[in-house]
């Protein structure tokens, strides 16, 4: 088992009032023997755990990448959902569900992940409604044929696979135990996006060209998942401090895209980068320079599906109220009866 | 003021003859539902044989620090240790 620890005593008192000294109302002295304490912990790669002392910049970096991170899962299972019902078979429609149910239970995850850090369910959900955070900007892209599931298997899950091992040793505990149950479920993802393009390819000559054609679409968007490069990467280098990103962005791209290139010639698939040459001397492939301004447009909010992703995740969530306040109402009655039955149970023993 | 149902911790028996160790925790409005999404986020691929789900307000936790006083007691009583004791070479079975 993984543990995603929460704080033994509910997210409501996470913050400041959980017992674990926060920065307000100490003395110096004190704060600098706590950021000694952090800072020892973190160089000796020691776990950092919700009611430890952490600097404030680093609980709300934090707070920002696994909300990130959690919304990315959601609103992820939109462009897959959208072809369960089409699914050409019975065994790829149970596996795409049990994909897609996967990716629910990853956003769980990283909520609980987030919640440790002071901030509630119902205040992420809100800023991620409100436009005020963020998800990955893979997930506004359309999934126009079927075989854009097996591509975004293949592809996007593995880009994430890529960037999120080396998370599983990230210095905050509850995050790194979070990314540890994903890893191990993301493996399944991959390889059945990859079996869907090969089947696809070992198929017609129609099925051949959407594979292809699949992968055209999402190789360059797959490569921006790793972020800005380096020397534009505005948080990398204070969160590779902390120990809470491992390697850089341009790093996990490189290899990627080296992981990449012998499994699409296994598919007998091209990448869409006529500069894809293997560079003996680097050891590594060397790629084409990327989009950038396609990059920030979507993340803008000017992508393809920004627009409609955001629009079904408050329509799902309002949908979803009544369903939360009746059950709500159920258990409040249900607590009262028993209380109730306890009162006149105790009641008649008496003598 | 918050909508969000009570937040339950999660620990799971992975198969018998082990303990339940504490796996994540989730939001129910109550123990019945609790138990349910535990087992639909937990034990999807089989994880589990048995389920808890304890309400986190219902925790006492030590305090924060691990390497706080509160743990300090065991830490000069090396004596409870065996490889505190000497024995001499060539005895076996001790
Ligand atoms: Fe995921
Ligand atoms: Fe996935």
């Amino acid at each position: 088992m993984t543990p995603v620890t929460s704080p033994p005593h509910g997210h409501a008192a996470a913050a400041g009032a959980n017992g674990a000294p926060g920065a307000d109302g100490l003395d110096p002295e004190a704060v600098s023997a706590f950021q000694a304490a952090f800072d020892t912990a973190v160089a000796a790669d020691e776990r950092i755990e919700p009611r430890d002392w952490m600097p404030d910049a680093y609980r709300s970096t934090l707070v920002r990448q696994i909300a990130q991170h959690a919304h990315s899962e959601i609103i992820g299972m939109q462009p897959e959902a959208n072809w369960i019902a089409r699914a050409p078979s019975l065994r790829r429609k149970a596996i795409l569900m049990a994909k897609v149910q996967d990716e629910a239970g990853h956003g769980l995850y990283l909520y609980g992940a987030a919640e440790t850090l002071g901030t509630s369910r119902e205040e992420l959900l809100d800023k991620l409604h409100a436009g005020r955070q963020k998800y990955s900007s893979i997930f506004n892209y359309p999934t126009l044929t079927w075989a854009d599931v097996g591509a975004i298997g293949w592809l996007v899950d593995g880009a994430a696979i890529t960037n999120q091992v080396p998370l599983c040793r990230c210095s905050y505990g509850p995050y790194a135990r979070a990314m540890v149950r994903i890893c191990k479920e993301e493996s399944f993802h991959q390889r059945q996006g990859y079996e869907l393009l090969l089947a696809l390819t070992r198929g017609t000559e129609a099925q051949r060209a959407m594979a292809q054609d699949a992968v055209d679409r999402w190789w360059w968007p797959s490569l921006m998942m790793f972020g800005p490069p380096d020397d534009e990467s505005a948080h990398s280098a204070q969160s590779m401090a902390w120990k809470i990103k491992r390697h850089s962005n341009d790093e996990l791209r490189q290899r990627f895209v080296d992981i990449c290139v012998p499994q699409a010639e296994a598919l007998g698939l091209t990448l869409p980068d006529p500069d894809l040459r293997w560079n003996e001397e680097r050891g590594h492939w060397d790629f084409g320079a990327i989009d950038w301004r396609e990059f920030r447009e979507v993340l803008k909010g000017n992508g393809p599906c920004n627009e409609q992703r955001l629009e079904q995740r408050r329509r799902a969530h309002e949908n979803g109220a009544w369903v939360r306040e009746a059950a709500a109402a159920h258990a409040a009655k249900q607590s009262a009866r028993a209380s109730q039955d306890g009162a006149s149970r105790t009641a008649r023993s008496e003598p | 003021m918050s909508t969000d149902w009570p937040l339950w911790e999660v620990f799971v028996r992975s198969r018998r003859g082990l303990s339940h160790t504490h796996a994540g925790s989730l939001h129910a409005p109550d123990a019945q539902m609790a138990l349910r999404n535990a087992r639909d986020l937990f034990t999807r691929r089989s994880e589990g044989v048995s389920l808890w789900v304890v309400p986190s307000s219902e925790i006492t936790a030590s305090s924060p620090d691990e390497k706080d006083p509160f743990f300090e007691p065991a830490a000069d009583k090396a004596y409870r240790h065996p490889t505190f004791y000497e024995v001499p070479e060539g005895v076996r079975n001790l």
